[in-house]
């Protein structure tokens, strides 16, 4: 296994953007020498840990903390009670009625999901303060629980949020085109009653935490934390703590991973901001294993019910409407924004013009989601990718071919979904053809038979799919007209120090995406210096001034967004230092050229002043000098050209950039036991210009990663009661070495025409395997039964049901044509 | 009721070379003492159920996971942590990684070096199903494994600069 074939082409290579430079971030990493949050100490620092519930829906009758204070060591408490005084709810993104939630840092009278937080206790030590937390008393008063989406929203459910009236959070019809008149061409009708996306996520192996300080004098808390979204957090923070978002520092440093399950982490952070003003010392929290599992960030499940696809006779396929009911959890943390996300991508990468989705969020008694690496797209790309298998096999079309033909083409590009979505670029047919040369697609007959005479069935699937990147944050007021946000926008400053020295700082939180090394090919290619000159500074400081509301590292964006903003950052200071050498040189700035450490002029190498001699002008050697030199210090923000979106019509851009994948595997399963194997995986990534091509394909293989593991092993499965019964890594099994399939990746190259650098956000990949081993396990069943693979999650067990009783997931679809 | 821990125990143990003497609470973990108490915080902790190998360290030259221990077991013993890895250069192994891009977040990368490092030691030119079997209970959730399994059998080729 593990053959690894990539094809390094890049078409921007004019400097170190193209190259595969190596990570800089390593060499502290492999000594152990990386800073994670809980690596920092503080003198007189306590632990925290949060009392946590054990009933998933429930009144707290009472708390009772004093058997935990009485304990030696212990330095103090916070309890719902006090929260509920000291804060005001978490702002909600939803208009009503989900907007009528009240979320607090800890339970406020009622507890919601197993595991959420009732109270915290501090103490000296991380084993005392999990003893002192055991001597907390919760009386609570059972209530009637709701696990199900669908029974969430039915009359006479047991209602999670009194003041919201019932479980729904949002609601919503998304109507693009003339569906009706599409169906009623329509040659065949392919009606699918039940698709279901499971609850996963990707589970950074460093837990959520942070070191919180609390200046007595300002009034300024200091949080070293993993967060990856300050802009979020401090927007969540601050007006519930009821302060100005510049008493609030974050600072990170090296993050264990994020996949966007750090966004919302706010609440604790609240409670340890409270506590250490409280306690009036340095207050330390890390999540353990099982509070994670239990209580954040889930991923969005989603169920997609009585969908019709039209479809003509040459397997044109026109329009599809289904009804999507979606799994908030307890708490809107994030949501309802999955209920608009997956809109960037409504089509899919196929033609579809007529298009109607009933999209409604439900609450639960179940950990509260939030975005997870592909976030609400995966759920709706895995909807659309089954639809055309789905379509294919029951028309009895070529799989590929079907996808050839309906696949938004390359001489459409830039491509207006009818949803007004535009997609920059792409050659889908090509990465296509690309992905099925490396998978070996002209064998797969041959190698079918093969498998059969070992008794095996073999399957081949399809994944397609987009990562759309570089959010435009109006899309928010598609859900809530009332909201205040839109566009977006990353900052990085760049500046030339005294001795020479090139520092750049970024708005951004990276968890492995090797920021530091990227920024600095940037910024080296645009002063022409060497690569080593440059120094990025490691991690986010809100003190650094170089951070903006929608700083952080999450959503598909950096290469566009916070390259964007480096790229910007450099031109700014590349023109003030040949300002600077032309006011010097008496010359007109035009002949002023950077190379080789040097501003000079460009046809008398002569007359050359080092980088040094530029950065001690303005900083340490400016007397006398004529007129204000430039300072060598530039700050830029970058901001794409958004517009709000039209609220009424659904309508508008809601992402820059499109980068695609196509992921394509084989799989083998045994007929006796449902269990399979994956033997061959290819994927194609195309996310425009790749300024480091060895750091993409990382981010591939880890997407791809994690869709294995949501494909075959992941899922937070819940029993009616509302228990976990995955809450830790002995039961939710993630991939290890040996779960890993041989892997050939490829690039394909479609420069962004709306991007500073060509570059598009990359790194999620939109869930392409999961979509792929679904249609290679129903490619494999046809031989058997034929069963139809309706659910995102296979687990062997459930094969081997498909296997027994195929007629139950026949029976959720049925055609019908004129 | 009290749950205080009231014994403790002096441990003595050579940490990357440095012989320590401590007096330590008897309920403490391993990877604990060498986090909090030594300030080794290179060993990392992902788990709390022994499953994912990020405080992998070795233990009288076995690796183990060192949230599996409690510190008073380790009496005595000579432990190597990631910190005690690379002398003034980084190891072959540390720089194949960097090399091949074995590393992105970087959490699991202390646990993967100790346990791969464990495995050359004695069987210095794996296979790849030999690098996959000693790896196994490492868990990564950036790479996808390729790299890294790649990065230590190129080891074992002489293939690291």
């Amino acid at each position: 296994m593990t053959a690894v074939e990539t094809t390094e082409t890049t078409t921007l290579q004019r400097g170190f953007v193209g190259q595969s430079v190596p990570r800089r971030e390593d060499r502290r990493l492999v000594q152990g020498e990386g800073q994670f949050f809980d690596d920092v100490k503080r003198h007189g620092m306590g632990y925290l840990h949060f009392v946590r519930s054990p009933y998933p829906h429930a009144r707290i009758e009472s708390i009772d903390v004093s058997a935990a204070l009485e304990l030696p060591g212990v330095y103090g408490t916070l309890t719902g009670d006090e929260v509920a005084i000291l804060t005001d709810p978490f702002f909600q993104i939803a208009a009503d009625p989900g907007g009528q939630v009240r979320d607090y840092a800890l339970a406020v009278g009622k507890v919601r999901y197993i595991g959420e937080a009732v109270a915290a206790v501090v103490a000296e030590t991380r084993e005392l303060a999990r003893d002192a937390a055991e001597l907390v008393v919760v009386e609570y008063e059972p209530l009637e629980v709701v696990v199900d989406a669908r029974k969430a929203l039915e009359e006479g459910a047991p209602v999670l949020h009194e003041e919201c009236g019932g479980n729904m959070s949002y609601t919503g019809v998304w109507e693009w085109g003339d569906v009706d008149a599409a169906f009623a061409e329509a040659d065949h009708v392919v009606k699918i009653s039940e698709l279901h996306f499971d609850r996963f996520n990707s589970t950074p192996l460093e837990l959520d935490g942070g070191l919180v300080e609390y200046n007595r004098g300002t009034g300024q808390w200091t949080i070293t934390t993993n967060n990856q979204f300050p802009g979020f957090a401090v927007i969540m923070m601050a007006p519930a703590m009821r302060v100005g978002t510049d008493k609030l520092r974050i600072v990170t440093q090296d993050i264990g991973g994020g996949f966007g399950n750090k966004i919302t982490s706010h609440p604790q952070l609240v409670a340890c901001c409270l506590l250490a003003r409280k306690l009036n010392r340095p207050i330390q929290w890390t999540e353990w294993r099982t509070d994670f599992h239990q209580s954040m960030s889930h991923g969005n499940e989603r169920w997609f019910l009585e969908t019709e696809v039209a479809v003509k006779a040459d397997g044109t396929m026109t329009a599809f409407r289904t009804k999507a009911i979606d799994d908030a959890g307890a708490y809107l943390r994030y949501e309802p924004l999955g209920g608009v996300i997956w809109s960037q991508v409504a089509p899919g990468m196929y033609g579809w013009r007529n298009i109607r989705v009933e999209f409604t969020q439900a609450m639960t008694n179940k950990a509260p989601v939030s975005p997870n690496r592909g976030y609400s797209r995966m759920q709706h790309l895995w909807f659309t990718e089954r639809i055309a298998d789905i379509v294919a096999q029951e028309l009895g079309f070529d799989r590929v071919e079907l996808r050839k033909k309906n696949y938004v083409q390359p001489g459409q590009m830039p491509y207006e979904t009818p949803n007004g979505c535009v997609y920059d670029s792409g050659d889908y047919p090509k990465a296509l053809e690309t992905v099925l040369e490396l998978i070996g697609y002209d064998t797969i007959e041959e190698r079918r038979e093969e498998a059969a005479s070992r008794g095996k069935l073999l399957g081949f699937g399809i994944g397609s799919t987009l990562d759309s990147g570089t959010n435009n944050f109006g899309q928010s007021q598609l859900l809530n007209p009332d909201l205040q946000f839109s566009g977006n926008n990353e900052v990085a400053t760049v500046k030339l120090d005294i001795f020479g020295e090139i520092v750049v700082t970024l708005g951004t939180t990276p968890q492995g995406q090797g920021h530091e090394t990227t920024a600095a090919q940037v910024v080296a290619d645009i002063l022409n210096c060497d690569v080593d000159l440059v120094h990025v500074r490691v991690g986010h400081d809100s003190y650094w001034n170089s951070h903006a509301g929608f700083s952080g590292t999450y959503a598909s964006q950096f290469a566009v967004t916070g390259l964007g903003a480096v790229k910007g950052a450099t031109e700014d200071l590349a023109n003030q230092m040949k300002t600077l050498a032309s006011m010097v040189f008496q010359c007109p700035v035009e002949a002023i050229e950077l190379a080789d450490g040097f501003a000079r002029i460009a046809d008398n190498p002569d007359a050359a002043l080092p980088f040094m001699a530029l950065g001690a002008i303005p900083n340490a050697n400016n007397a006398g000098f004529p007129s204000d030199p430039p300072p060598m210090n530039a700050r830029f923000v970058y901001r794409p050209a958004f517009q709000v979106p039209d609220k009424e019509k659904k309508f508008g851009n809601l992402t820059l950039t499109y980068a695609m994948q196509i992921h394509a595997c084989v799989v083998e399963v045994d007929p006796e036991t449902g269990v399979y194997e994956l033997v061959d995986y290819a994927a194609v990534d195309d996310c425009g210009t790749r300024v480091n091509p060895k750091i993409v394909e990382g981010q591939v293989m880890g997407a791809t990663a994690h869709a294995i593991g949501a494909a075959m092993f992941e899922s937070f499965a819940y029993d009616e009661e509302g228990n976990l019964l995955t809450p830790n890594f002995y039961d939710y099994h993630v991939p290890h070495t040996l779960d890993m399939p041989p892997l050939k990746t490829a690039a394909t190259e479609s420069p962004s025409p709306f991007t500073p650098l060509g570059t598009k956000g990359m790194g999620e990949g939109g869930g392409g395997g999961i979509h792929c081993i679904c249609a290679a396990l129903q490619d494999a069943l046809r031989a058997s039964g034929g069963g139809i693979v309706t659910e995102s999650h296979n687990p062997y067990h459930r094969v081997w049901e498909m296997l027994r009783e195929p007629e139950r997931s026949r029976g959720k679809v049925q055609v019908t044509g004129r | 009721m009290s749950t205080t821990p009231i014994t403790s125990q002096v441990v003595t143990v050579t940490v990357n070379g440095e012989r320590i003497e401590k007096d330590v609470p008897a309920r403490r973990l391993l990877v604990h003492f060498l986090r909090d108490d030594l300030d080794l915080t290179g060993t990392h902790v992902g788990c709390d159920t022994g499953s994912c190998g990020a405080c992998t360290v070795h233990l009288d030259g076995v690796p183990v996971k060192s949230c599996a221990v409690l510190a008073v077991q380790a009496d005595g013993a000579t432990i190597t942590t990631v910190e005690g890895l690379a002398g003034d250069e980084l190891t072959p192994l540390q720089r194949s990684f960097h090399e091949h891009h074995a590393l992105q977040c970087g959490y699991c990368t202390p646990g993967m070096l100790m346990s791969a490092s464990a495995l050359l030691a004695e069987n210095p030119s794996p296979s790849e199903e030999e690098v996959k079997v000693a790896l196994q209970g490492n868990i990564c959730r950036c790479t996808g494994y390729w790299n890294i399994v790649d990065a230590v059998v190129a080891v074992g080729k002489g293939g690291a600069a």
